[in-house]
């Protein structure tokens, strides 16, 4: 769905109140992650496990991938439920799964690789389950700048089509996971299987938007003649 | 019946915990402490995780004065998929299995095959701490004090054959006793295997505890393999049959993805694994908080090249990974 022009209007309290409690949920992982990372700083805390970097790595890559998910169930919920008010979150989820993600590579490289920094590009170009995972996280970023109202009214038609991107992210994100894991492959995929009924969905929708087309263009001219 | 007399370690060779933790300060009073590379260790490193070695003990490799990991942290993080794949499951599991009594087959190409009990397996050798790096596949190690003896002492006793030129190990595999078998995530029950010479080589150990104790269920109770030089699954847990053979042996890693684990799987930081580099390692030790850990280089055979180099003598390392 674009947003095109949006009339400025008050915010309904309402929606402020959902978006505050979203917000707050968003953030909660964060919150319970930095406490448990102050807690093993301050040697009180084991809860981050033996290791705290792997912990925290996987920890936010996850949350990234959960909150991807939300973003692209959006639409399909809409459309199942005609509640057209979900579309005002599905940015602040994009944001999140955005800065997710961006946390996630920054412990990789702040607190996993630290002092190896020439590994960053041998595990970029040699490990595909790196590989798949930066490009993911590289066009995130496109997509976080653009996510502002200026950029979608400056982008008109395109910002729709840019924002397509979110489907080839999803399925690397995906990959990333999958790729990682060494035999216990059922969560990921868990996640595979999410992500391909969301994007499943919307395949399904498009192929019976265009077989109406047809249709109706096949049955334009018989009703002429 | 005791857990100490079920493994047959006299009582006057085990330190009580106590003591075992305030080694450094008794070793102190008792002016045995050798002033042997302890220069340089950090102030802030608990004195408890620092291990006294002799010159002849670290030139052998059987210890090293580097940082020990905690007890909890190499006890709660764990790859024993047999009790779940997530690294604290084996910790978190409901202790189901029975180590007393257990049985060993040992079997194959030797003159004296055998079903023993575990007690009669390592009778008669005295059991020895040796304090080991160990490195994970996955790139993180770990120091652990074991407790054990030399698998080439055990495996001579059934006086193998000149036909066997392999060991193959296997673990237990049992639904009952270990609820992870129930997933189909590896080819159970795990196996693995050891060239003869290298399972003969005194840095081979049979373990049977760690950290002073009886090998805790999710470590591998109550007799796993620790092969230093070796990536860390190639350390197989609660095993049940030990069997010498003609042809190199199938692997469980190697059965799930031939081109990531090959079967003599050196620490080798020259030959990288697809998903992870072995150039570094992150190394949980000690106390401190390791949110801040500096990553250290992973150094050929784990360090213990000066041992085992020569079981390899001419071998290309990067076609035999």
């Amino acid at each position: 769905m674009v947003l095109t022009t949006r009339t400025r209007r008050r915010a309904e309290p309402r929606i402020v109140v959902a978006k505050a409690a979203v917000h707050l949920a968003a953030l909660t992982p964060l919150a319970i992650l930095l406490w448990q990372m102050w807690g093993e700083l301050k040697g009180v805390s084991h809860a981050l496990g033996a290791d705290p970097v792997a912990e925290i790595e996987h920890r936010l890559g996850l949350w990234a991938l959960r909150f991807l998910m939300l973003t692209l169930a959006i639409t399909p919920l809409r459309q199942l439920t005609g509640w057209n008010v979900l579309v005002r979150f599905r940015r602040m989820l994009g944001l999140y799964a955005f800065a997710y993600a961006s946390l996630h590579f920054a412990a990789y490289l702040g607190l996993d690789l630290r002092g190896f920094w020439a590994q960053v590009f041998q595990d970029i170009v040699k490990r595909p389950y790196i590989t798949v995972g930066f490009i993911a996280w590289l066009l995130l970023v496109p997509l976080a700048v653009t996510s502002t109202t200026g950029w979608i009214k400056r982008l008109g038609r395109n910002w729709a089509r840019l924002h397509k991107l979110v489907y080839g992210i999803a399925v690397l994100a995906v990959l990333h996971f999958w790729w990682l894991v060494k035999s216990d492959l059922r969560e990921p995929a868990l996640y595979a299987g999410v992500a391909a009924l969301l994007l499943g969905w919307r395949a399904w929708k498009a192929l019976k938007t265009r077989a109406g087309a047809r249709a109706k263009a096949r049955s334009v001219p018989s009703a002429r003649a | 019946m005791n857990l100490r007399d079920a493994l047959r370690i006299p009582s006057a060779d085990v330190t009580e915990e106590s003591v075992y933790r305030d080694r450094r300060r008794v070793l102190a009073m008792i002016g045995a402490v050798p002033a042997l590379g302890l220069a340089g260790c950090s102030e802030a490193a608990p004195p408890a995780s620092k291990a006294t070695i002799t010159p002849e003990q670290a030139r052998a490799g059987f210890r090293t004065a580097e940082e020990q990991t905690r007890e909890i942290d190499a006890t709660t993080y764990n790859n024993f998929y047999e009790f779940g794949t997530a690294k604290d499951d084996p910790a978190n599991a409901p202790k189901t299995l029975r180590t007393s009594p257990w049985t060993v087959a040992v079997g194959g190409q030797c003159a004296k095959p055998g079903k023993l009990s575990l007690e009669d397996l390592i009778k008669g050798l005295a059991p020895q701490e040796r304090i080991y790096r160990m490195r994970c596949v996955e790139g993180w190690s770990m120091v652990i004090p074991w407790l054990g003896v030399p698998l080439g002492d055990v495996l001579k006793r059934f006086e193998p054959t000149s036909k066997a030129k392999y060991v193959a190990f296997t673990s237990l595999a049992d639904p009952q006793q270990m609820p992870g078998v129930r997933a189909r995530v590896l080819d159970w029950p795990y196996r693995e295997g050891l060239r003869i010479d290298e399972a003969m080589h005194p840095l081979t150990l049979l373990a049977t505890g760690m950290y002073g104790k009886a090998l805790p269920q999710q470590n591998g109770a109550p007799l796993r393999l620790v092969v230093p030089w070796k990536y860390g699954f190639k350390g197989i847990k609660s095993i049940i049959a030990i069997t010498f053979v003609e042809r190199m042996p199938k692997t469980s890693w190697n059965m799930s993805q031939a081109s990531e684990y090959g079967f003599f799987s050196n620490v080798n930081p020259a030959v990288d694994h697809p998903r992870w580099s072995q150039a570094s390692e992150r190394r949980i030790a000690g106390s401190a908080s390791k949110l801040f850990a500096e990553r250290i280089p992973t150094l050929p055979f784990n360090g213990y090249a000066a041992q085992v180099a020569s079981l390899y003598a001419g071998m290309d390392l990067k076609k035999w990974f």
